[in-house]
C-alpha cells in the first residue's frame, strides 16, 4: 500500500518549527577566591610513567585560566530528565596515556558509551580500569587493560554526578564522568566558557556543577533566542 | 617414633609459621594503605596469567604489592597445611586426603559447571592438591595435645576460608569483604600465636614453675575484656580503612579544630570541597567520622585498661610472674600505638606509619590473647580453690601444689 506523502508534512513542519524555535545557552564560569595551589604528583615510583612527560604532572583539581575562569564545570540543565539520546550519541574516548587519564572531567548521557584506551607503550605495561559508581544501577567495574588491548566499552543507565575512574596500578590516575540523563549539558573549557545546544523553549533549572568548588543553580526562560548566561562558582571557605 | 608431644621443632615450626603470618599481614596493611586491593582485577589469575608465572617485568605500582600479598598467602597457607599435618600426627593423613580429594572435586565441579565461579574453582583445585600432598605423606609423627590438634584443624580451615574472601573480595568489588578478611586475619594470627605456645616447652612446664593461684580479683576476666576491646577496636580500624576515603578527620588530638567535630550534612560537604588529596580518595562522611571518633575513644579507653592489667597483675601476682611481665610489655604496645595512630594522621596516613600501626596492633591482640589464655592455666576460680584447700588429708594430693613438690 502506498503511503500518502501528506501524512508526514505536519509533523516534519512541527520538527522545523522546533528547531527553528530552539535556542543556545552560553555563558563563562568564573571562580571567585583562591585556589589551593596544585600539587606535584610524585611519579617517582614508576620511572616508566614519568619518562613520558617533560614536566612533571600535577594535579587538577582547579583549572583556571588567567581571568578566573574556571574549567571542568558540568552545565547542565537539572529538571530535565528522561530525554536521554545517549543510545545513539557518538561514544565519549577516555584516554589513558602518559601515565593519566585524558580528559580529567567530562559529562555523556545515560546509555552513551564510553570507550576506555590503554594509548601508553609497553614500557607502561598494564593499567586496570576501576569504576566505583554509587547511584543504584550503575555497575562497579573493574576490568585489567594491558598496552595495545582492544577499548573497554562501559555505559551507565542512571544519572550520577562524578562517577570516578581509577587505575589501582598508578594511584594518582582519576577520571570523573558525569552521567545527565538528557542531551541538554556542556563542559567548561579553559576559557571558562560552555555552550548547550538546542534548547527547546521552556523555564529551566541550569546547574554549574564542580567537583570542588561546589554548585550553583539559575533559573532561565528559553525562549527563540539564544541565552547568555555567567556563573561564579566559589572556592570553598578556610578551615 | 617422632614425637609431636613437647616436641620443640613443632613449636619452633608454629613460630615460624605465625611470623610468616605477621608478615602477610603487614603486606595486606601495605595494600590497603596504599589503596591498590584492586590492583590486579582477576583472582586467582594476575592479568590472565596463572599468578606463579606472572612476568616480574608487569609487577608494577600497584600490582607489586597485591600480587606479592597473595603470593604470601599462598605460602602462609602451605605451612598452615603442613603445620596441620605435623601437629595432628599420622592420624591426620586419612581426613586430610579426604578434604583434598573432596576439594579438588569441588574446584573441578566449579570450573565445569559454574563458569562464573571459574577463580573460586581454580583456587579450590589448587589448594586440593596441596591437601593431598600433606595428606599422603610417609612420616610417622605422635599428634600434639587433643586440643592444639583442635587448634590446628580450625587453621587448617581459615587459612582457606582467608585465602577465599581475600580472591573474593576482589572479584566481587566489595569493601565489606575487605573488613572480614582483614579482621580474620587478626584472629587467625592469634591462633597460630595460641599453638606456638601450647606447643612450647615454656607452657609444658608452667604448672609446675607457678602453682595455680585463686583468681580472686578477676584477673581472667579483665584480661579477656581488654583483649576483646582491642580486638573491637581492630574492627574499628579496619572498617575505617577499607572505606578508602583517607583520613576522615584530618588532624589530632583535636578533629576539625575541635574537640567534637561537626558532623552535619553541610559541614561534611565542605570537608569533601577542601579536600585537594593527589591520592583522591572516596568522599568523606558523617558515619566515617565518627568511626574515627569511636576509634579515638576506644584506644583512651584500652590504654586504661591496659594499664589496670599490668598495675593488677603485678599488684596480686607479683612483679616477677609472667602475667605481670607481659602485661608491662602490653602497656608498651598500646603506648606505642597510640603514638603511631597519632602520627598517621600527623603524616597524612603514610603508608609506613599506617602500616606498622596494623602491626602493632596485631600484636597488641595477640599479647593480650596469650595473657589470656596463660591467665586461665596458672589462675584458677576462687571456688574450685577453696574445694581444693578443704579437701581431707587422707586423699590424695591434688593437682596445684606449691612449686616446690614439682619435678
Amino acid at each position: 500500500m502506498k503511503i500518502n506523502p501528506r501524512f508526514f508534512i505536519i509533523p516534519a513542519l512541527v520538527a522545523g518549527l522546533q528547531a527553528a524555535t530552539a535556542a543556545d545557552i552560553t555563558g563563562t564560569i568564573t571562580l571567585s577566591g583562591t585556589p589551593p595551589e596544585a600539587q606535584v604528583i610524585d611519579m617517582s615510583s614508576q620511572p616508566a610513567c614519568a619518562s613520558l612527560h617533560t614536566e612533571p604532572l600535577k594535579t587538577q583539581f582547579y583549572v583556571t585560566g588567567p581571568n578566573h575562569e574556571l574549567k571542568d564545570v558540568v552545565v547542565y540543565l537539572k529538571n530535565v530528565t528522561g530525554k536521554s539520546t545517549g543510545p545513539s550519541a557518538p561514544p565519549l574516548l577516555l584516554d589513558q596515556k602518559g601515565c593519566e587519564y585524558i580528559p580529567y572531567v567530562s559529562a555523556v548521557q545515560t546509555g552513551q558509551k564510553i570507550l576506555v584506551r590503554n594509548s601508553d607503550p609497553a614500557a607502561v605495561p598494564l593499567h586496570n580500569v576501576d569504576v566505583t559508581p554509587t547511584a543504584e544501577g550503575n555497575k562497579p567495574i573493574n576490568k585489567a587493560q594491558m598496552t595495545g588491548a582492544s577499548d573497554i566499552e562501559i555505559s551507565f543507565p542512571t544519572a550520577e554526578n562524578f562517577v570516578r575512574f581509577k587505575c589501582d596500578v598508578h594511584p594518582w590516575m582519576f577520571s570523573y564522568v558525569t552521567v545527565v540523563d538528557s542531551p541538554y549539558f556542556s563542559m567548561s573549557a579553559k576559557d571558562g566558557t560552555f555552550k548547550i545546544s538546542n534548547v527547546p523553549p521552556g523555564k529551566y533549572t541550569v546547574e554549574a556543577l564542580h567537583r570542588k568548588a561546589g554548585k550553583v543553580d539559575k533559573e532561565i526562560e528559553v525562549k527563540d533566542t539564544n541565552v547568555k548566561l555567567d556563573f561564579t562558582l566559589e572556592v570553598p571557605a578556610g578551615k | 617414633m617422632a614425637r609431636s608431644v613437647n616436641n620443640p621443632w613443632l613449636s619452633r615450626y608454629a613460630l615460624f609459621t605465625a611470623i610468616a603470618t605477621l608478615a602477610l599481614i603487614a603486606l595486606g596493611g601495605v595494600v590497603t594503605s596504599k589503596d591498590v586491593g584492586m590492583a590486579v582485577p582477576d583472582w586467582p589469575n594476575s592479568y590472565g596469567y596463572n599468578m606463579f608465572l606472572f612476568p616480574v617485568s608487569k609487577w608494577a605500582g600497584g600490582v607489586l604489592y597485591e600480587h606479592t600479598h597473595r603470593l604470601v598467602a599462598t605460602v602462609v597457607g602451605v605451612l598452615v597445611v603442613a603445620l596441620t599435618r605435623w601437629t595432628c600426627g599420622r592420624i591426620a593423613c586419612k581426613p586430610l586426603i579426604v578434604i583434598g580429594l573432596l576439594e579438588l572435586g569441588a574446584g573441578f565441579g566449579m570450573l565445569h559447571y559454574y563458569p562464573a565461579l571459574k577463580g573460586a574453582g581454580y583456587f579450590m583445585s589448587g589448594i586440593g592438591v596441596v591437601v593431598l600432598l600433606a595428606g599422603s605423606n610417609w612420616f610417622q609423627n605422635k599428634p600434639a595435645a587433643p586440643l592444639v590438634q583442635k587448634l590446628a584443624w580450625l587453621a587448617f580451615a581459615l587459612v582457606q576460608i582467608q585465602g577465599l574472601l581475600g580472591g573474593l573480595r576482589v572479584v566481587l568489588h566489595d569493601d565489606s569483604i575487605g573488613i572480614f578478611h582483614a579482621a580474620l586475619a587478626q584472629l587467625f594470627f592469634v591462633l597460630l600465636c595460641a599453638i606456638a605456645l601450647c606447643t612450647s616447652r615454656w607452657w609444658g612446664n608452667l604448672s609446675s614453675a607457678f602453682a595455680p593461684v585463686a583468681d580472686n580479683h578477676g584477673l581472667r576476666r579483665l584480661l579477656l575484656v581488654t583483649t576483646l576491646l582491642i580486638f573491637g577496636q581492630l574492627i574499628l580500624g579496619a572498617t575505617i580503612r577499607h572505606q578508602h576515603a583517607g583520613l576522615a578527620i584530618p588532624d589530632f588530638p583535636l578533629a576539625y579544630h575541635k574537640i567534637w567535630p561537626p558532623m552535619d550534612a553541610a559541614s561534611v560537604s565542605l570537608y569533601n570541597q577542601q579536600r585537594v588529596d593527589a591520592a583522591d580518595p572516596n568522599p568523606i562522611t558523617a558515619l566515617q567520622i565518627g568511626l574515627q571518633m569511636a576509634h579515638r575513644l576506644f584506644a583512651l579507653m584500652i590504654f586504661c585498661a591496659v594499664v589496670l592489667c599490668a598495675w593488677a597483675t603485678r599488684r596480686y601476682l607479683g612483679a616477677r610472674h609472667p602475667l605481670a611481665k607481659f602485661s608491662l610489655g602490653w602497656v608498651g604496645l598500646i603506648f606505642l600505638q597510640i603514638v603511631l595512630g597519632a602520627v598517621t594522621i600527623w603524616s597524612n596516613k603514610a603508608a609506613d606509619i599506617a602500616t606498622t600501626h596494623v602491626v602493632v596492633g596485631a600484636l597488641s591482640l595477640a599479647n593480650g590473647a596469650l595473657l589470656t589464655v596463660v591467665s586461665f592455666r596458672v589462675l584458677i576460680s576462687p571456688c574450685v580453690a577453696v574445694q581444693t584447700s578443704t579437701t581431707p588429708a587422707s586423699s590424695p594430693a591434688p593437682s596445684g601444689q606449691p612449686a616446690t613438690s614439682a619435678k
